[in-house]
């Protein structure tokens, strides 16, 4: 499986599934249509001569100051062929989810927990999307590339007030 | 086939309220059987494991977003402190992805040298999880043995990098220093004797009564739903799928080495052991043949002769305006790759460990994440364990083999 008949088999099949592919460094990477995104990753998977059923990796990137301002990125590998792609999902900057990818893939679970967790980037029909990494009452999400990168502010009496307010456990 | 992967939550929120009929158990955060700080939280009945989530994060040190803000050269240090018991690995998974951004070619030399070390990091990994697996199964021997020589691995790394566990020593561009002048004999002396060795801790556990009732049929998974749950390394190929990086798509020239890829058959808890037994006996073999080739090539480079990526030597700075310039630039500065994203991953001693780097173009990566394959293995946890004894959950646990650096990052 080379990169060319692999991006041909996707146009004839999904025709409006990609804004765009790229090769950089010998590797194939497609920016896909976020509705087309689970119908393709099935395609992927199932298609008995393609086989792309092993996820190797699901991250999130915060790209800051460009629109749009997310991206899911995901490794798909065929160990039939292998081969490995590269399928990029661009979310926006507001609100940013992207479809789960859990029912084909059960091993996305953790990695959309992550992502999650330190981007923000919600994933429709996960299963049980919380925070993974960091505790449940944390506040933000510290791998934003706008997140402040400063020490946690020591509560004293004249300011645990305003501190303790965005900390859930101090009042339990 | 439904393959759950449950959250602590569903198992404490249930029993908080009131309205199971089973036991919540908390195994860890300090069980010395969880190997590092992670907290089981169990759901029994009598002594039967219903359901099992890990409770994981206890160890988040922030390490992909403290790269963010280091150059790239800066960040290599980094990799060391994510899975503790292969530091070369994680420095190599990083430093090959820096190098697909930069399009950087290494020496060949520095490449043996690479593929030497990482194989006996494997073998000294390799025997951490057995000294411990076997330790928690009450082995106690066995742990002294292993360590024996683990302590002879790290002294090898103690004599190319000066630290026995953080060594930093594969760096973008090739490797930190030349080798010393006693690496090839004392490397030969651990591996003239290590196959005798691996023997000896067979005798000990493979034909053991013992060992066989505890293992045997213990935690087994399928080779279908571990490629769905992600399961890499010798738990994958426990389950008979001969899946390995070095072989599906080889980097640092592992396609000229001759080696087998062990496989298992049942999934179970004693073919992992078996599969990374086997693994050991082939990373002896695999670092016998970089040991050849580095004693026929003789002196040679260690780094490339890119200027731009690796500094030039300390005699030519002396002599040349041009290098020192260089060193300038990169001890100041730091080199740019070019705008875009490179993923790279290797068959690290736990799995695939993979690596992607975003470039923006300046000196500091934009964004650094690892695929951390312990991480990634725990998910067949529960899928394991349910129906089986606590006690087999620690056996299954340790042969797991996950570290907890890695998992939390």
């Amino acid at each position: 499986m080379d990169h060319q008949s692999l991006l041909a088999r996707i146009t004839a099949q999904l025709p409006d599934a990609l804004i765009e592919s790229a090769e950089f460094r010998g590797d194939l990477s497609l920016v896909v249509r976020p509705e087309r995104y689970l119908e393709l990753a099935r395609w992927l998977r199932d298609e008995p001569d393609l086989g792309y059923t092993f996820l190797e990796n699901l991250c999130g990137v915060d790209y800051l100051g460009r629109d749009p301002r997310f991206e899911v990125v995901v490794h798909l590998v065929s160990m039939q062929h292998l081969h490995r792609v590269c399928l990029k999902l661009r979310l926006p900057e507001a609100e940013p989810h992207a479809p789960s990818l859990t029912a084909l893939f059960p091993t996305a679970n953790y990695q959309e927990r992550e992502a999650y967790d330190l981007l923000g980037i919600s994933f429709d029909g996960h299963p049980s999307l919380r925070r993974i990494l960091l505790p449940d009452d944390w506040v933000g999400h510290p791998q934003r590339k706008d997140h402040p990168l400063v020490e946690e502010e020591i509560a004293f009496s004249f300011n645990q007030e305003r501190i303790y307010a965005h900390k859930p456990f101090a009042n339990e | 086939m439904t393959l759950q992967i449950p959250t602590p939550h569903e198992i404490t929120e249930p029993a908080i309220a009131g309205t199971s009929d089973t036991m919540v158990l908390n195994m860890g955060p300090h069980h010395p059987s969880t190997h590092g700080v992670l907290r089981l939280v169990l759901e029994l009945d009598g002594e039967v494991v219903v359901n099992v989530a890990p409770d994981i994060g206890f160890l988040h040190t922030g390490i992909e977003k403290t790269m963010e803000s280091k150059t790239y050269q800066k960040a290599v240090v980094l990799t060391d402190r994510m899975d503790y018991l292969a530091p070369l690995s994680n420095n190599l998974a990083y430093a090959l992805a820096v190098e697909k951004l930069l399009d950087v070619e290494i020496p060949e030399r520095a490449q043996v040298i690479r593929v030497l070390l990482v194989e006996l990091q494997r073998i000294s990994s390799h025997l951490v999880w057995l000294g411990t697996h076997a330790l928690d199964l009450a082995a106690m021997s066995v742990f002294l043995y292993a360590f024996r020589e683990r302590e002879q691995i790290l002294d090898i790394f103690e004599l190319v990098s000066g630290a026995r566990l953080m060594t930093s020593y594969i760096r973008i561009g090739g490797l930190a220093y030349d080798l010393p002048a006693d690496f090839l004999p004392t490397v030969d002396a651990f591996l003239q004797i290590m196959p005798a060795r691996i023997d000896e801790y067979e005798a000990l556990l493979t034909g053991n009564p013992l060992w066989l009732e505890r293992t045997v049929g213990v935690g087994v998974i399928d080779g279908a739903s571990a490629v769905a749950l992600g399961l890499t390394g010798a738990n994958l190929r426990a389950t008979g799928v001969p899946y390995d990086v070095r072989k599906a798509m080889p980097y640092s020239g592992y396609e000229s080495y001759d080696f087998e890829i062990p496989v298992g058959k049942a999934g179970d808890t004693y073919d992992r052991y078996r599969v990374r037994m086997a693994e050991m006996r082939q990373s002896v073999k695999i670092a016998r043949q970089a040991w050849e080739r580095l004693s026929q090539m003789g002196p040679g480079d260690y780094q490339t002769r890119d200027r731009k990526v690796a500094p030039p030597p300390k005699s030519e700075i002396t002599q040349s305006m041009e290098s020192l310039i260089h060193h300038f630039k990169l001890w100041t500065e730091g080199f740019k790759p070019p705008r875009g994203d490179a993923y790279v991953s290797i068959e690290s001693p736990r799995g695939i460990l993979g690596c992607y780097v975003v470039s923006d173009g300046g000196p500091k990566p934009w964004r650094v994440h690892f695929r951390a394959p312990s991480f990634i293995n725990l998910q067949g946890l529960a899928q394991m364990a349910k129906g089986r004894l606590v006690a087999d959950l620690v056996a299954l646990t340790a042969s797991l083999d996950p570290v907890l650096g890695e998992v939390d990052r």
